[in-house]
């Protein structure tokens, strides 16, 4: 049965989650199409060969220039149809998920989220899916075909495997309807602020805190520990912090050997920015907070107490 | 203005969560909450109706009959009427077969704005809206980080992986907003005393227009093969800070491990 692999891409290069899922559907089968959708795309098309395409197909249109879901879902779904391919997988991301989400409409196909393993268990396609704050691992699968799913993102890494792919034009047509959400101004990467992708020791700070002045806790502690400062979404959104130091899904993915969260929830989408890190403590007055189901030390208390007196504890003890 | 919120009962919080090993879904027996991410739904549905001065809020829910509290505390916040989309052919409904439901019960709706909270908290699901755009094929925008209603239209600030986005689209849409768009109001005293009085609405799959086959495990493309209990981190150490002398404990973990 042939495999889509839906590869997004960004600036020009296609993103490293789908080159990993591109690598794993080589794994399984043998017939593995990369499907990339854009305006001016068709320079990346044979470079995915050497990540395990075995053919590219492009569709190129400058309704697909803007990274929209549904005109994508129009040029899926036809594809899928006429070319009958029995899996479509995505590496997950914000596009993403809209697009296999709503192809999962369109097709009435099913789709599985989250999905952190793909098997062929006798030639049946079998995803790995941890539910319940990761507490439990699901064996998912589908009824029939076509199967959708979305991998974790940070699931697969790449692979240079050296193979090539033939490159093909897939023809784009998309419903009115599908054109109605228009991008305005488009996200582009902000390089200002340090990078915390390096850093040993990360404090990272979430609602919790309050408000925006007492990232300053946090800052104070960073400084002490010789760290660096990150923050979840919600409190970039909220505009207390720089983009830039954001950690989860839609910001960066850090691995320090240190990793104390101050006043974060944990949900998934911040579990997979940080859960690399080699000690992980946790401090949140909710007791049921789910980061505490994955860290180290759990801490049950006041950041607001807590902080400056750990700050100045290690101060002290550093000093001596 | 006319918004429809769509929303979910989840577990409680902190109730144990298990998924029964029998039938694989999740075990709804324990207490019940609205989830979370949807009242920031709510919120910006009740903030866009306070500041156009006029229209209507919406809550609807799809689940089991007992998923009712979690729709008279969207009343109690402030939503003007529920519609409960309630069936014992609904349970188990996977994507293909939840957005098959919910989107006919939003099409009699028809609401000039959908509104969806970032995710469901028992299942981690972030795919809802865009399945039950595409039924409804109407524009989806997700993540919102703010949301403005001018005229015909809405326009939206939203996150992705690379920072800020901004989108405008036609109405009638459907939105999902991020937990940080706004901070939920709690039901007042007067609003828990004024829900019972609100309208309420139960639909079954048949007044949808929908039979068995499109709901519950038979309308669903996905199924569950087996649960597995994942590998351990390794030993968890849990301290309270009952004393305050949680930040010495810390230090003493941290020195054990060298990280200090």
């Amino acid at each position: 049965v042939a495999t889509l692999v839906y590869v997004e891409h960004h600036e020009g290069e296609p993103v490293k989650g789908s080159l990993g899922v591109l690598g794993k559907a080589a794994e399984l089968g043998d017939d593995v199409a990369a499907v990339l959708l854009g305006s001016g795309v068709e320079g990346m098309a044979e470079g995915l060969g050497r990540h395990g395409a075995h053919r590219v197909l492009v569709a190129d249109d400058p309704a697909l220039e803007a990274p929209l879901p549904q005109p994508r879902v129009d040029v899926l779904a036809k594809l899928v149809e006429s070319e009958g391919f029995g899996t479509v997988l995505f590496g997950a991301s914000v596009l993403a998920a809209d697009v296999a989400a709503a192809l999962s409409a369109r097709l009435d196909a099913g789709l599985n989220w989250d999905l952190v393993d793909l098997r062929l268990e006798d030639g049946r396609l079998v995803g790995k899916r941890p539910a319940l704050g990761d507490s439990v691992l699901v064996d998912v699968g589908w009824k029939g075909e076509p199967r959708l799913a979305l991998v974790r993102s940070g699931t697969f890494d790449p692979v240079e495997s050296g193979g090539s792919a033939a490159v093909s034009k897939v023809p784009v047509e998309v419903q009115d309807w599908s054109r109605q959400a228009a991008m305005i101004e488009q996200a582009h990467e902000e390089s200002q602020g340090p990078s915390i992708e390096d850093a040993d020791v990360i404090v990272a700070g979430g609602r919790g805190l309050g408000q925006a002045e007492n990232f300053s806790l946090v800052e104070d502690l960073a400084k002490a520990l010789g760290g660096a400062v990150a923050a979840t979404r919600a409190v970039v959104d909220a505009g207390w912090y720089p983009y830039a130091t954001q950690v989860g899904q839609t910001g960066k993915t850090v691995a320090p050997k240190l990793y104390i969260a101050c006043g974060i929830s944990g949900a998934i989408q911040h579990k997979v920015g940080m859960q690399g890190a080699g000690t992980i403590v946790a401090i949140n007055k909710d007791p049921n907070a789910p980061i505490f189901e994955y860290s180290d030390l759990a801490v049950v208390g006041d950041v607001h107490e807590i902080v400056p007196k750990l700050t100045q504890l290690v101060r002290e003890k550093k000093g001596s | 203005v006319k918004i429809t919120v769509c929303l979910k009962e989840v577990p409680d919080a902190s109730a144990p969560k298990r998924i029964d090993p029998q039938t694989f879904r999740l075990d709804r027996s324990v207490a019940g909450a609205l989830n979370d991410f949807d009242t920031h739904a709510l919120e910006e549905g009740l903030r866009l109706k306070e500041k156009g001065g006029d229209g209507e809020v919406v809550a609807v829910l799809m689940g089991p009959e007992r998923a009712s509290d979690s729709l008279r505390r969207a009343l109690a916040i402030g939503a003007d009427r529920a519609v409960h989309v309630a069936d014992e052919g609904l349970a188990g409904s996977d994507l293909v077969a939840t957005s098959k439901a919910l989107a006919k019960a939003l099409e009699k709706e028809d609401a000039d704005l959908v509104l969806f909270g970032q995710q469901a908290a028992d299942s981690d699901g972030a795919v809802l809206w865009a399945a039950v755009a595409d039924r409804l094929r109407l524009p989806v925008v997700s993540q919102a980080a703010s949301l403005e209603l001018d005229g015909g239209k809405v326009r939206i600030k939203r996150q992705t992986e690379y920072g800020y986005d901004v989108i405008e689209a036609p109405l009638p849409c459907v939105v999902a907003v991020s937990d940080a768009i706004n901070e939920p109001r709690y039901p007042s005293l007067k609003g828990i005393m004024g829900a019972k009085k609100k309208p309420q609405e139960t639909v079954s799959l048949s007044d949808l227009g929908l039979g068995t086959a499109d709901a519950g495990e038979r309308g669903s493309r996905t199924e569950v093969y087996a649960l597995a209990e994942p590998e351990s981190r390794g030993e968890s150490v849990r301290i309270e800070d009952d004393g305050g002398n949680a930040a010495d404990k810390i230090v003493e973990y941290l020195a054990g491990k060298k990280l200090l």
